[in-house]
């Protein structure tokens, strides 16, 4: 052997820290996954005892009466969804608009200050919205969207159901659309984000066979990016499903079931807000501990499929070897 | 060979001035392009070769700062001058690049992809025209059992015939290659000036290469380009044996710099 004491001892010393350094970092990312596992045990535990009171009717009970203990989750996941469905379908495209605007259309010296100016909206408190979702959007939409709403779309089979009763201002589309506005920040960045680390040659190729900006754009941009693109959605429905303090403001706080997005709801963030601290006796609270395990298995399903649709993508596209 | 005089031009470029924003990278270039053959255009790194291929299908003008004065008159039209419309000029000019581009899509639909924007053709039409351009890019014998995977799944000189094939679907006149070999194996590269050579009896071809024997291998005419200015222009066999100037002749026998 060649090798001498002295870097033996080096390389005894390397392997140690190589050691020591696969050890720490796979404690960090066990961490995450105990913690996570602590989380869903602590909501298991504290939701039992609404669990074995309502069992499955908790589900599909819009029942929420904590005079009689009386609580059923079908409101809130209604208004959850519902306000979290509009944010995306407004959301989406124009967030599409936007990243494509900025990546393929705007001229340089534009670039920057509107992406300035969307990280900057990305980044005004929850609060905020809310306030301005309140004193001035809500009275502007009972005045012209809402009404215009009831009169053309009410009376449609099937839709119509979604737009009945009075102009209020608040309520489920309201606090819908103020999402929209909060999350299209978060998708049009990182939709942005991915759109630029397309090969300049692929889009050119593109052009080169005679595409138009939209054909490149969504013939080829955006099937090389969907993986970010959908992490991009995601991220905004993230925002959207757990979103509290706007929504609260907006939503009306209603504890009653009703399907038109023109009447006051509640959203299982807005009822925690609303009543955590008022909740008094075992059932109440174990109920509203109950409605957080249900938006953690919405977010659980949610991030399920969105796998799925990419899997499914992807097969679109054909076998990769 | 046939003479010059006797060749029909494709692509007339007369005074063809280009910029990068402020940097002037070709100086009155003048240059005709003869209908079906191979035109090489030759020089070092930054000599222009490229910024001349892509005025001729106009693919500057997707960037701001890139513009071009003078003409380039393709079949009678000068397309520099802004009334065209880019997407169909874009169809008669097919353009490869220096690497693989395939879409990210299935073998069959990048090459419908391109035809489906300039045609309505029924399902078995688009078989044999995707079948015909992938026999004329001599990879229909390896893809033709795999049309449904991805096109990422071929090896890189395949991507390339894939790219090939994909341009000439659409049926273009001219075919534009930039250094469609560089990143290529000598096997595929072979491939590739065997294609070129074959496909040259329907298509007027300029390819871009740094490669003189490739130059002298594949193309009919050649021009060598220095520092943004065409320096020299004619028959490949001219060029490379008897050419008229110093600078080329330096640069062809290697004495450059």
């Amino acid at each position: 052997m060649i090798t001498n004491s002295k870097s033996e001892s080096r390389e005894k010393y390397q392997a140690f820290i190589d050691a020591g350094f696969k050890h720490t970092t796979r404690f960090f990312a066990f961490a995450v996954l105990a913690l996570l596992a602590g989380i869903i045990a602590e909501l298991f535990i504290g939701a039992l005892p609404s669990i074995k009171a309502f069992g499955f009717g908790f589900f599909t009970s819009s029942d929420w009466d904590p005079v009689n203990v009386q609580f059923g989750s079908l409101v809130s996941v209604y208004g959850t969804l519902a306000t979290s469905l509009i944010a995306i379908l407004i959301g989406i495209p124009v967030s599409f608009g936007i990243a494509l605007y900025l990546t393929e259309i705007s001229p340089p010296w534009l670039k920057r200050p509107l992406g300035v100016a969307i990280e900057l909206l990305a980044g005004i408190p929850s609060i905020i919205y809310g306030m301005w979702g309140l004193f001035v959007f809500a009275p502007k939409l009972a005045d012209t969207l809402q009404p215009w709403l009831i009169d053309h779309l009410g009376p449609l089979p099937v839709i119509g159901v979604l737009f009945q009763g009075a102009p209020m201002g608040i309520g489920m589309l309201t606090a819908g659309i103020i999402l929209a506005i909060m999350i299209i920040p978060f998708i049009a960045s990182v939709m942005r984000d991915v759109f630029e680390i397309v090969p300049p040659t692929l889009k050119e190729s593109a052009y080169a066979v005679g595409c138009t900006t939209w054909e490149v754009v969504w013939h080829v941009v955006l099937p090389y990016t969907r993986i970010g693109v959908v992490g991009g959605v995601l991220l905004g429905l993230g925002r959207a499903l757990g979103e509290t303090m706007a929504v609260t403001f907006v939503i009306g706080n209603a504890q009653h079931l009703s399907f038109s997005l023109l009447d006051p709801g509640s959203s299982i963030a807005s009822t925690l807000a609303n009543e955590f601290n008022e909740a008094f006796g075992k059932v109440y609270t174990s109920a509203l501990i109950e409605l957080g395990l249900i938006m953690f298995l919405i977010t659980f399903v949610v991030l399920a499929f969105s796998k799925l649709l990419l899997y499914k993508l992807s097969k679109r596209e054909g076998e990769k070897s | 060979m046939e003479s010059t005089k006797s060749q029909k031009a494709k692509i007339e470029v007369r005074n063809l001035d280009f910029y990068y924003g402020k940097y002037h990278a070709l100086r009155s270039i003048n240059l005709s392009i003869p209908e079906k053959m191979v035109t090489a255009f030759i020089g070092p790194s930054g000599c222009g070769k490229s910024t001349l291929l892509r005025t001729m299908n106009c693919m500057y003008s997707l960037y701001p700062h890139q513009r071009a004065a003078g003409e380039i008159v393709i079949d009678g039209e000068n397309i520099l001058d802004g009334k065209r419309d880019l997407n169909s000029l874009r169809a008669r000019i097919g353009m490869v690049f220096q690497k693989p581009t395939p879409f990210p899509m299935s073998i069959y639909d990048n090459i419908a992809f391109g035809v489906k924007l300039h045609e309505r053709l029924n399902r078995s039409d688009m078989d044999d025209r995707v079948e015909w351009a992938l026999k004329k890019a001599a990879l229909w014998d390896e893809v033709k059992d795999k049309l449904k995977q991805n096109g990422n799944s071929l090896s890189g000189g395949q991507q390339q015939r894939l790219c090939i094939a994909r341009g000439i679907a659409v049926k273009p006149e001219v075919l534009l290659l930039d250094e469609p070999a560089s990143a290529l194996d000598p096997i595929s590269t072979a491939k590739v000036e065997e294609l070129i050579t074959e496909l040259k009896d329907d298509y007027t071809i300029v390819i871009v290469t740094h490669n003189m024997q490739q130059a002298a291998r594949v193309s009919d005419y050649t021009a060598y380009l220095y520092l943004g200015e065409l320096i020299e222009f004619g028959e490949t066999t001219s060029i490379f044996t008897t050419p008229k100037q110093k600078a080329t002749e330096d640069y062809i026998t290697g004495r450059f710099g």
